[in-house]
């Protein structure tokens, strides 16, 4: 039972961590039905300009977390201007080649500015303590990564359900040309949902430096993969299936990690893959309407 | 108060609409009939900027917007109740009025409009947390009006309101058509409805296959024997 609470104390904080990552992949799938391969890779950005906002301005973790999303907020504004833009009128595929070249991009460019080596993130930005409650430990960074994660999960749910912007983000994904005799505009709706999910994957990126201590230039496939996972399972372009999806994916993560063997804690997460698309590809919360994946 | 002028709308190689103009007067309601895939939602499009005619021009109170974006032709006072409703399925009855307004910031206004819209259509009140994709196809299309006259328009844009309705409720539409249209709103009417259409417009036109083919007062068409024969049964 012990063991049990632990993994899920363990599973809640990576949980959030992909659920803020599958947030993107949703949103921005359910407004221009791609999936943005490159997503993952913004996190990683998020966590190195999180790194440096540590090491070389020398902010906490909390302003590092505010530089990290600002930062991506406006790197995903230009990667959609830049890259998918122009192909918005293409076929899907064409977008989606796309996505895996600005991926491939990202990796490649920090790997040549940074190099490949791992950076390990300080320690004095975020100095452990570990509190054991009923033989439960619990460290201070899970209770950090849980509560940053949902409190920013919790002002995005706000944004969508009650403003103006976040209402216009539902209409553009529900009817883009209804939406545009509206007068909304669907550029500038599509580029706030790339600052906002590419904002909320640089959070996670802070927080995987974290978690894992250290950062490398392709930290972002794996996790990226999994978030991936995390939306389809809950529904693609459904908002709470990808929160809810994450946190299953992370306590699947830590569960078979705990219980089983760590070493097929990867191969779950794409097993999961394979199974919802088999057995309901809509994922969790989606209605069968035959739009596949 | 709009003005089409010639205009050509392409698909790819399929040329949809076919040296058109259009003329519609301040004031009055202007209805726009032909068969199914005559370009009659090609020119609503084109008139909203949706799509833009390879020649011709789109004059509105004099100015050209051929080329001004969707966004800034709603500005100007020209809503479109789009074919088929397009509600937005998963938003609230409140919510889709919300949308309507999106380009007014005055709350105190917007309100206002808000309680004319209920007032005009009690039943989509009694239903305004209700999301708008659980309402009856009539009170979808109610919906999608006050939608479109959230926006304060000028101008509205009706393609095929009347369309899957049961009688008595298009007669209830077409009134409402009329209300509006008394209480200052210009109005361009999309119709396959034609005797209901031609009974409240004062002017009409004929589309085919992209042209217009007939055009005159909607009293002149209604008697017009190539239009009884074509349009109206008869
Ligand atoms: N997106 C499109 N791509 C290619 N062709 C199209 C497209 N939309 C319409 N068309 C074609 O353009 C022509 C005019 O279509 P349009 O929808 O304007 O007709 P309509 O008069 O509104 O018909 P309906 O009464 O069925 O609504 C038709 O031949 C149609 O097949
Ligand atoms: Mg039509």
């Amino acid at each position: 039972m012990i063991e049990f609470a632990q993994q899920l104390v363990n599973g809640l904080s990576l949980g959030a961590i992909y659920a803020l990552i599958a947030l993107g992949y949703t949103m921005v799938y359910g407004i221009i039905k791609l999936i943005n391969f490159a997503h993952g890779d913004v996190m990683m950005v998020g966590a190195y300009v999180g790194f440096f906002s540590i090491t070389l301005l020398g902010t906490n973790i909390l302003a590092a977390m505010l530089v990290a999303m600002l930062f991506c907020a406006i790197l995903g504004v230009i990667i959609e201007k830049v890259a998918y833009r122009p192909l918005r009128n293409s076929t899907r595929i064409a977008a989606l080649i796309t996505a895996i070249g600005v991926s491939l991009f990202l990796e490649y460019i920090t790997i040549f500015i940074l190099g490949p080596a791992q950076k390990v993130f300080p320690s004095s930005a975020f100095p452990i303590t570990e509190y054991h409650i009923a033989g439960i430990s619990i460290l201070n960074k899970n209770i950090f990564v849980f509560i940053s994660a949902v409190v920013l999960m919790l002002i995005l749910q706000y944004i969508i359900k009650w403003t103006k912007t976040g209402k216009a983000m539902r209409a553009v994904s529900l009817d883009m040309e209804a939406a545009v005799l509206m007068g909304i505009s669907v550029d500038k709706t599509i580029s706030i949902t790339f600052a906002i999910g590419s904002a909320l994957a640089a959070a996670a990126g802070v927080m995987v430096g974290v978690y894992y201590n250290t950062i490398n230039p392709l930290m972002g496939i794996i996790p990226g993969l999994k978030a991936f996972v995390a939306a389809v399972l809950g529904g693609i372009g459904i908002i709470p299936g990808a929160m809810v999806g994450g946190f299953v994916m992370g306590l699947l993560e830590t569960m078979v990690s705990g219980y089983g063997n760590s070493m097929y804690r990867d191969a779950v997460a794409f097993g999961v893959l394979i199974l919802i698309l088999l057995i309901k590809p809509t994922g969790l919360f989606g209605k069968n309407t035959g739009e596949k994946v | 108060m709009l003005a089409v002028k010639e205009i050509d709308v392409y698909y790819g190689a399929i040329h949809a609409l076919k040296n058109l103009s259009l003329d519609v007067e301040q004031g009055s309601i202007v209805t726009l009939i032909g068969a199914n895939g005559a370009g009659k939602t090609t020119a609503l499009k084109t008139i909203s900027g949706i799509l833009r005619p390879s020649s011709g021009a789109v004059l509105y109170k004099g100015k050209d917007i051929t080329k001004t974006a969707p966004e800034n032709i709603v500005a100007l006072g020209i809503s479109q109740v789009p074919e088929g409703r397009r509600v937005f399925q998963t938003m609230s009855v409140l919510e889709n009025l919300e949308m309507g307004a999106y380009l007014r910031s005055n709350k105190k206004e917007i309100q206002k409009d808000m309680e004319n819209v209920f007032a005009r259509f009690p039943r989509l009140k009694e239903r305004r947390k209700q999301e708008a994709g659980t309402l009856s196809g009539g009170e979808q299309q109610m919906l999608a009006i006050g939608r479109a006259l959230m926006a304060q328009p000028e101008l509205l844009l009706m393609d095929e309101p009347s369309m899957g309705l049961a009688p008595l409720l298009v007669k209830e539409i077409f009134d409402i058509i009329k209300d509006i249209n008394s209480r200052g709103t210009t109005i361009l009417l999309v119709e396959q409805n034609a005797n209901m259409a031609l009974s409240i417009a004062d002017k009409a036109y004929v589309i085919e296959t992209g042209e217009i083919v007939l055009e005159g007062s909607a009293e002149q068409l209604l008697k017009s024997e190539e239009v009884k024969k074509a349009y109206l049964g008869g």
